[in-house]
């Protein structure tokens, strides 16, 4: 088991910064995600944590090793971690035992402890009778299954995850995250899971690391990533958040705050410390509005779209106090509004998205 | 010193001692040739001096040889594309069948040595020609063979290269998305017209490089020229280097350097002048898609594979008939006939001459060892250039082109320059024998090894090397456990590749030889030219029987194998 600490990592490609100062702390046994589109900088940091490409400055630790820096770079086979490839990576010309057995060999393992563990290993992960077949022989979660089998027979401090469902049929990631889930909480080995699938991040993780263009835009648990978004970007991309101008018109009472958006004034949730502004910014989910009551205030929209989500409605509305935006509610079945009528939306709850975060530069 | 800081030092000495000792070999083998010849060019014997220089452009055979060298090596790459070019086009655009097995019948003449198919072409002609005899249509006794000739030489030239042509040919127009030809057949083009106006222009590329590479090949041609050239006292600049060798004397290492230096001059020019040419127009083809459908010929299908397959016969069968027919009479002249038909030839050339038997083990084990030599430097070569991206290495991949781009005879000049005395330290002297020809092969075909290597690492997935590492297997290991199972089949066609070059090469060997170091190539050519053409013809078949057999063997694992890296597999 390991820590594994990020500080201020650079990595450029020619002029492009691929990973621009992120910095984040795992913790001893802790299931981290990182999340973001592709092309964001998740791939580039699992390289770097692996030690296939060489950092252009700050520094990574495994424990208390450095294993990364402008300066060192102690290469990838000396720095003791698992990795399951999103391709799996497994070698068509050896066997399934030969497969997981070859990180024991190159450490020097010997029958019979090496047959030993590698049988446990192949246990573990269900495949006990598969041990003489070649990999291109087995289904795609079987193979992913001897991935984890050999990553995890050497018993790695630390295991790097690169997409790892990726590859799946969409039913065998339900049983394959679990499966992940389960071998986390047996080994308690410290996991990085680089991933772009939200659900995915949120089902599995510990904290999740949200990253866009090279920058480490949050480090939060999931409930708090999607509760209180740190920053527009990360309150968009996250459970597909509308972001809103909106003005603090009350100082945070018991981490509430009245504010007045689109016309309307709603009491939402915020920082206790969070200053009275006229160009603050809201938060909002799909589920904390929706069609306002006879005696209740309200947005004054009109609706653009209906979509059938199967047992209720996507509803989509152009305030008439914002032209540029549009908001998206659900509506239980029967609709209650058709295309083009006018409805009036309430805002029960939100997210002051803190406006002076040091974490979002471009904002 | 912790022990994680020795494990990461020794890991780092290992890779950069590797990737130095691979840059040390390529330079070797590559770039000290060269640059030896240049010297001797500027400077013969350590001392600068344009005497030999002036009396090389001075002597009118010079440029006799010269203007020779161009005339047959233009003519020669013309009816090599006019060949190529058709048989490509039809081969690959229509929907004709059993276009494997004609792919083989077509390429193999490129595999067989150029002094191979000379001997049987001239077997074929000629007023002693057992084959016509036969047939009784030989043409009078006294009469000359008509292959005795420039225009000889050219016909040959231009059979043997027409194959080159063909492969790069076929090989763009594999790459051409069939969107752009459909397109031009939705905007109401006739299938001529797309061809004239959409095929042809895009294919420049492929067609240029063809034929740099033809005229290149054409010009360095060793084998047919002195078969058919020496006798008719036509000498092309191949062949007078190889009479001026042999009438060794005083300072004609360094006349014959300066020739060389002009072949590679010329062979430069014509690189060159292809680069230029593709410089000015742009060709990049912007969609990848599959291969186009084949145009359906209708009823002109059957008509076309008949003309197709009866070229191949006339160029191919008819030749080493030829050559077969002449290998199985007792003498020179003898008509063949059931009465006359003998296995004696057979049985001198591998039981009793003891040239000719050497000469099999030396062939043999020279091209074997270079073959598996070649294999072992390209596999962790190909391992830098490809994954490594060593700019060192990129450098070098273009310099390991250099021996093969450059006509044989200017290399083996070379390999004499630089041997002929013996290694400074090492006090060794290479000259004279077996290791001579075997540094030549090394350099000469290092670059028809590393070819299919590396498109064989470009098909391999890295992430499965980056396992092995991650499971902590150092270099050495990565290279033996993983690397090597996986760039195999790639490099076994490599391997191949050098084995049947080398094993029928003649070029090379013709001037590095000595007794006790003869190959196949060199005694087939003093049979022949000892007027013993009978056993010339057998040894000659054995060698036609090897290479077939072994270019049919390949299609055991030609599944496992990136698609073109054997030319003769469609």
């Amino acid at each position: 088991m390991a820590r594994l600490t990020i500080d201020r990592a650079q990595k450029r490609f020619g002029s492009y910064l691929a990973l621009d100062d992120v910095s984040l702390d795992v913790e001893d046994g802790e299931f981290l995600a990182v999340l973001g589109a592709s092309g964001c900088g998740k791939t580039t940091l699992l390289r770097q944590i692996a030690g296939f490409d060489k950092l252009d400055g700050g520094t990574i630790r495994i424990g208390d090793r450095l294993v990364s820096s402008a300066e060192t770079h102690i290469p990838p086979e000396h720095r003791k971690l698992g990795i399951v490839f999103q391709s799996y990576a497994l070698w068509p010309h050896m066997t399934v035992a030969e497969n997981v057995a070859y990180g024991l060999t190159v450490a020097g393992v010997r029958d019979p402890e090496r047959a030993r563990r590698v049988a446990a290993a192949l246990d573990l992960v269900g495949l006990n009778g598969f041990a003489e077949r070649r990999p291109g022989l087995l289904s795609g979660g079987q193979r992913q299954r001897v991935a984890l089998a050999r990553c995890l027979v050497t018993e790695p401090s630390l295991v790097l995850l690169d997409e790892p469902l990726a590859n799946l049929d969409v039913h065998l990631r339900a049983s394959m995250e679990d499966e992940f889930a389960r071998f986390h909480e047996r080994t308690g080995t410290t996991m990085v899971y680089i991933t772009h699938d939200q659900a995915e991040a949120m089902a599995l993780a510990d904290r999740i690391a949200v990253m866009d263009r090279g920058r480490l835009l949050q480090l939060a648990t999931p409930s708090a990533l999607y509760r209180e978004p740190a920053n527009t970007t990360v309150a968009s991309f996250i459970g597909e958040g509308m972001v809103l101008p909106a003005a603090v018109l009350s100082a945070p009472q018991a981490g509430r705050c009245r504010v007045s958006v689109l016309g309307v004034e709603a009491v939402v949730r915020c920082r206790p410390d969070q200053a009275l502004s006229g160009q603050a910014k809201l938060c909002l989910r799909a589920r904390d509005i929706g069609l306002a009551a006879a005696d209740q205030a309200g947005v004054s929209a009109a609706v653009e779209r209906l979509s059938y989500q199967g047992g209720f409605f996507r509803m989509e509305a152009r305030p008439s106090a914002g032209a540029d935006i549009v908001l998206h509610l659900d509506a239980a079945e029967p609709a209650p509004a058709q295309t083009g009528e006018a409805i009036r939306i309430a805002i029960n709850d939100g997210w002051i998205i803190p406006d002076s975060d040091p974490l979002d530069k471009a904002a | 010193m912790s022990l994680a800081d020795t494990a990461t030092l020794r890991t780092r000495v290992e890779e950069t001692g590797l990737l130095w000792g691979l840059v040390g070999l390529v330079a070797l083998l590559s770039l000290l040739p060269i640059g030896r010849l240049v010297v001797e060019g500027l400077a013969p014997g350590g001392q600068l001096s344009t005497t030999a220089l002036g009396k090389v452009l001075a002597s009118p055979a010079t440029w006799t040889a010269t203007a020779n060298s161009l005339v047959t090596a233009v003519a020669g790459t013309l009816l090599a594309v006019l060949i190529g070019g058709t048989v490509a086009l039809l081969a690959t655009l229509t929907d004709i069948r059993a276009r494997n097995a004609f792919t083989f019948c077509f390429v193999l003449p490129l595999m067989i040595a150029p002094q191979v198919t000379a001997l049987a072409w001239l077997q074929l002609f000629g007023p002693s020609s057992t084959l016509l005899k036969l047939v009784g249509m030989a043409p009078p006794l006294g009469s000359r063979n008509p292959l005795y000739s420039r225009e000889g030489i050219i016909l040959l030239l231009g059979l043997q290269y027409a194959p080159l042509i063909f492969l790069t040919l076929r090989a763009g127009l594999r790459a051409l998305p069939k969107e752009l030809i459909e397109a031009g057949l939705a905007a109401g083009a006739s299938p001529l017209t797309v061809l004239r106006t959409v095929v042809l222009p895009l294919m420049t590329p492929p067609l240029v490089a063809g034929i740099a590479l033809c005229f290149v090949s054409c010009l360095g041609n060793f084998g047919i020229p002195a078969f058919l050239g020496i006798p008719g006292n036509f000498l092309a600049l191949p062949t007078l280097i190889y009479q001026r060798l042999a009438g060794l004397g005083p300072g004609v290492l360094s006349e014959v350097a300066i020739l060389s230096l002009l072949i590679g001059i010329i062979a430069m020019a014509g690189i060159l002048l292809q680069d230029f040419m593709m410089r000015r127009r742009d060709f990049r083809i912007t969609t990848t898609s599959s291969a186009a459908r084949p145009f359906e010929l209708g009823r002109w299908r059957t008509p076309v594979e008949i003309a197709l397959w009866t070229f191949a016969i006339l160029v191919l069968a008819l030749p080493f008939l030829g050559l077969l027919s002449t290998s199985l009479i007792p003498a020179f002249g003898v008509p063949l006939n059931l009465a006359t038909a003998t296995f004696a030839n057979y049985a001198y050339v591998l039981f009793e001459h003891a040239a000719s038997k050497r000469a099999f083990v030396n062939s043999f084990l020279m091209s074997a060892g270079a073959a598996t030599a070649i294999v072992l430097i390209c596999v962790p070569l190909g391992y830098f250039i490809v994954w490594k991206k060593s700019r060192a290495l990129r450098l070098l991949n273009l310099a390991a082109e250099l021996p093969y781009a450059m006509p044989g005879v200017v290399l083996a000049i070379a390999a004499i320059l630089l041997f002929l005395r013996p290694i400074p330290v090492l006090n060794v002297t290479l000259y004279n024998t077996v290791w001579i020809i075997v540094f030549a092969y090394l350099a000469r075909f290092l670059v028809l090894g590393l070819r299919p290597v590396i498109s064989g690492y470009l098909q391999i997935d890295r992430t499965l090397e980056e396992a092995a590492q991650i499971a902590g297997a150092g270099l050495p290991r990565r290279l033996v456990t993983v690397i090597f199972p996986l760039v195999a089949p790639a490099a076994v066609a490599g391997a191949l590749l050098v084995f049947l070059t080398a094993f029928n090469e003649l070029t090379v060997s013709a001037l590095l030889w000595s007794s006790g170091a003869e190959t196949l190539g060199v005694v087939v050519f003093s049979f022949e030219q000892g007027g013993d053409s009978t056993y010339a013809s057998a040894l000659a078949a054995i060698t036609v029987l090897v290479t077939v057999g072994l270019m049919l063997s390949t299609t055991l694992f030609a599944q496992r194998l990136p698609q073109g890296v054997l030319p003769w597999r469609d």
